[in-house]
């Protein structure tokens, strides 16, 4: 699916800039003389944080994205052409080029989870929020995009939200995680059925002498 | 040197030969879509692949893959038939079965591959993918369904016209070329973007829907509307002119030409003269005449006046024939300068440029003096481009305006005191092996353009670099060696003035308001408005015609279309007149005129030959004034008569320049 954007949209902001100039001076450093526009993507990530950080306590809330301002604002820091860093931004996935919700909703559908029951993920999903794949919530809290494989087969079914993982997820534990987020609960990341990692559930049945589950 | 086999032959090419190159020197065609000689090789068609042994068992893309020692290439085999069939049937499962309909039908390198590697029915049955068509402008029309992805248009606009303006948006299915801003591409040499695209994606918006190749007629000629003297190639059907494309000459305009000379052929129908005009004593205005009626106004003026009160000024677009004829007709009362500009011309190397458009590219070091070479000659500013790309540490100075030329200039200074005192440029220069410099006509039109001609001399010779004038006007260096200046004319004491196609408001506004005005041109304009007497000519696709470059490079233009109405040949006309006038000018026919021309002036002998010019001294020792150098080009789509009728010119002014203003006056 193609990324939505819209680069005259009444919400992109006239203008973006880094509030903290050091870190971008570190982030560029990190690369040697010549080949500072290699720091496009980390650039193109930290705004994208910082717009999530903003969005956080605005209202409605909204999750991060990279305004075309800020686009802009890096191709200038870096002296590249603009047109090379909408390249990359609209390459990358995790780029998000339009406004998305605080929390972004990725359910995995490729093979692995589909077999283990993606589909039932994201009904659940989609009848909980009341949106359908794609879309956003009215309260600009979830987001629900369907994704390719995110690289947790082992756990499967899984989806992504924000920068974590859940994993082994089942339909009544999908909502629970949802209404925990939307009430401002914490919900701890990766298997969601008591196992650690990509163990078995019973535990360890290999390199025994060397895990302490 | 690597040695290799290609087909079991043995050849021996220069490192960093690609095997695609080294299989066209002995002759085996490979097809490809993404390759293109004068750009960057991303090897992303996957359309020249060959066979190579050693190497793992698979086919190579030859475009970017080295010869090496001891390599066996096949082209031919059932392996590499095999694998160029794949990609094309991978190609073609997104590309529509719109060839009827495609302005790229006839001419298209997927078409003409397709016949020659594509299966006779497609294995697929699913939706072809649809894009969205992008607006690039009133210019180049899109139809992006049709696009193969193979980013020549990309590394073109990056590479060749420097502005990266294009790229390859979002990934996968979904890849596509654009702009992401929606906004027309800005840059005078887009309408290359039509020649490198492989396919239909990028077509001419003007020809759309106009003609078909194999209908048309292709005469292989030179372009003036400036003085670098591309070389095109004029496709006509009938009597008309359909499109212009460029033609490959490395020394001049490699292969590209600019947005004015492709598109402006719309002007070549528009605003014609096309017969004889008169102003009628009683009401003042002009009617229509015969060409006996109109020659005999002018004989019995040009009779009835003394000749040293009759002028001759020449305009940019007349070949040398018509001036030659108008001189031998006239006499010394001859100019050419029409648009005010002062230097000598007494010295050919202080009016050419000596170091040729290709020797911009062993320079290390380029001052730019009163010119904007972006629009005063695009082929010349691209080779700028090209010679900056290709050695990233030369530092080119700007005294004049400054403009954003599409690469990195030091600005030096408004003014010619700039010029005296170079600064830290002055260094640079005297650190460089090869430094030229450019003189633009900005720094020559102004009251003490003399003076600033000897100012440019001696710095030049300062800093020991080339000295280059580039002009703007097609005519000009013909004009200047045939010796039409005459630096003591003053226009306005003149009873009778002949404009040979001069349309320059600064010369016409000279003129007095009682001196009798003929005009002879092919376009209604300034010049034939002020006239008394019309006398219609032909446009540069209309005679056989010699040129001569800003290099002083002489090119001979061939005819493509006929004269329209009652117009004909610049040479005729005067041939003619001058009989009327009881002094006929001693040839009769056309070949006659250029032996004539050439008796006198040797180097219009010598074609497409740069003949090195005898340095001495030439310019004015006077004081220079203080005032910034203003550039003569003020509007790149509008320049000439033939541009000023062109409706597609016009267009372009309204959408890139327009745009361009509203822009820095929101910067400011």
């Amino acid at each position: 699916m193609k990324k939505p954007f819209d680069l005259n949209a009444p919400y992109q902001p006239a203008t973006f800039a880094f509030p903290d100039k050091d870190v971008v001076t570190e982030i560029i450093s990190r690369y040697p003389e010549g080949k500072q526009q290699s720091a496009v993507m980390p650039l193109l990530d930290l705004a994208q944080r910082l717009m999530g950080e903003t969005g956080a306590t605005s209202n409605p809330v909204f999750g991060g994205w990279i305004p075309r301002a800020a686009m802009d604002t890096i191709a200038e820091t870096l002296g590249m052409p603009k047109t090379k860093v909408y390249e990359v931004a609209t390459f990358y996935s995790m780029y998000n080029l339009a406004p998305v919700g605080k929390f972004l909703v990725q359910v995995c559908a490729t093979s692995p989870c589909w077999l283990c029951g993606s589909d039932k993920i994201r009904k659940a999903c989609e009848s909980k929020l009341g949106i359908h794949a794609g879309e956003t919530t009215k309260d600009g809290m979830f987001t629900l995009v369907e994704v390719e494989c995110l690289g947790a087969c082992v756990n499967a079914p899984m989806a992504q939200i924000n920068d974590d993982f859940y994993e082994d997820l089942t339909e009544a534990r999908t909502i629970e995680i949802i209404d925990a987020l939307a009430s401002g609960k914490q919900v701890p990341a990766g298997p969601q059925n008591g196992r650690t990692g990509s163990m078995a559930l019973s535990g360890a049945t290999t390199l025994t002498d060397r895990v302490k589950a | 040197m690597p040695k290799l086999k290609i087909n079991n032959v043995e050849i021996e090419v220069e490192k960093g030969t690609s095997i695609l190159q080294a299989c066209e020197m002995l002759g085996h065609e490979v097809p490809r879509f993404c390759f293109h000689d004068k750009l960057s090789v991303p090897a992303n068609c996957r359309m020249c692949l060959v066979e190579v042994k050693p190497g793992p068992p698979k086919p190579q893309a030859s475009c970017a893959l080295a010869c090496a020692d001891n390599m066996e290439v096949f082209t031919d085999t059932p392996m590499v038939k095999k694998a160029r069939t794949g990609v094309m049937e991978m190609l073609l499962i997104n590309h529509p079965l719109d060839c009827p309909i495609c302005d790229q039908g006839g001419e298209c390198d997927l078409q003409d591959q397709a016949v020659g590697y594509g299966y006779d029915r497609s294995r697929y049955y699913e939706n072809k993918r649809a894009v969205k068509d992008k607006n690039f402008g009133p210019l180049i029309k899109t139809v992006m369904n049709r696009c193969i992805q193979c980013t020549r248009c990309v590394r073109f606009a990056d590479e060749i016209a420097g502005t990266a303006e294009l790229g390859m948006m979002h990934r996968g299915e979904e890849s596509e070329i654009d702009t992401f801003t929606g906004a027309p591409i800005m840059t005078e040499l887009s309408g290359n973007l039509i020649d490198v695209c492989p396919v239909g994606a990028l077509t001419s918006k003007p020809y759309a829907f106009q003609a078909r190749p194999w209908e048309l007629r292709k005469t292989e000629t030179i372009d003036v509307m400036d003085a670098v003297g591309a070389n095109i190639r004029i496709d006509a059907r009938g009597n008309e002119v359909m499109r212009v494309l460029p033609r490959l000459n490395e020394d001049v305009n490699e292969e590209w030409i600019d947005d004015r000379t492709r598109f402006a052929y719309d002007g070549l129908k528009r605003q014609r003269l096309d017969r004889p005009y008169v102003r009628d004593a009683a009401t003042r205005r002009l009617r229509p005449a015969t060409w006996d009626e109109a020659f005999g106004v002018v004989a019995a003026k040009m009779k009835a006046s003394r000749r040293d009160k009759i002028a001759g000024l020449v305009g940019p677009l007349c070949d040398a024939e018509s001036m030659m004829a108008l001189k031998d007709m006239i006499g010394e009362n001859v100019e050419c300068r029409t648009e005010g500009a002062k230097f000598d011309a007494s010295v050919r190397a202080g009016y050419i440029f000596n170091s040729g458009i290709a020797g911009i590219e062993k320079a290390d070091a380029i001052l730019l003096v009163g010119t904007n070479p972006r629009w005063e000659g695009a082929m010349v500013n691209a080779r700028i481009l090209k010679a900056w790309r290709a050695n990233k540490r030369m530092k080119i100075g700007v005294i004049g305006e400054n403009h954003d030329l599409t690469y990195p200039t030091t600005y030096i200074g408004a003014g010619p005191s700039s010029l005296e005192n170079l600064g830290a440029f002055g260094d640079v220069l005297k650190n460089s092996k090869n430094p030229m410099m450019i003189v633009g006509m900005g720094a020559f039109t102004r009251a003490d353009g003399v003076d600033v001609h000897g100012l440019c001399r001696r710095v030049s010779e300062q800093y020991k670099m080339g000295f280059n004038v580039l002009h703007t006007a097609a005519s000009r260096v013909a004009a200047l060696d045939m010796g039409l200046t005459n630096d003591d004319l003053s226009i306005a004491d003149m009873d009778v003035v002949y404009l040979l196609g001069v349309d320059d408001a600064e010369a016409i506004d000279q003129i007095h308001h009682e001196s009798f005005v003929i005009y002879q041109g092919h376009h209604g304009d300034i010049g034939a408005s002020r006239a008394d007497v019309i006398l219609p000519g032909a446009a540069y696709t209309e005679k056989d015609g010699i040129y001569v470059n800003t290099e002083g490079r002489v090119q001979f233009a061939k005819q493509a279309t006929w004269p329209p109405g009652e117009a004909r040949e610049d040479w005729k006309i005067l041939r003619a007149l001058s009989a009327v006038l009881g002094r006929p000018i001693p040839y009769d026919e056309v070949n006659a005129l250029r032996s004539r021309i050439i008796r006198a002036f040797p180097n219009f002998g010598h074609l497409d030959v740069l003949m090195p010019a005898k340095w001495s001294k030439f310019g004015g020792e006077g004081n220079v004034d203080k005032a910034p150098f203003v550039s003569g080009v003020k509007n790149f789509y509008l320049t000439n008569v033939i541009t000023k009728a062109s409706l597609t010119m016009a267009k372009c002014s309204e959408t890139f320049l327009k745009r361009h203003d509203s822009q820095a006056e929101a910067a400011e």
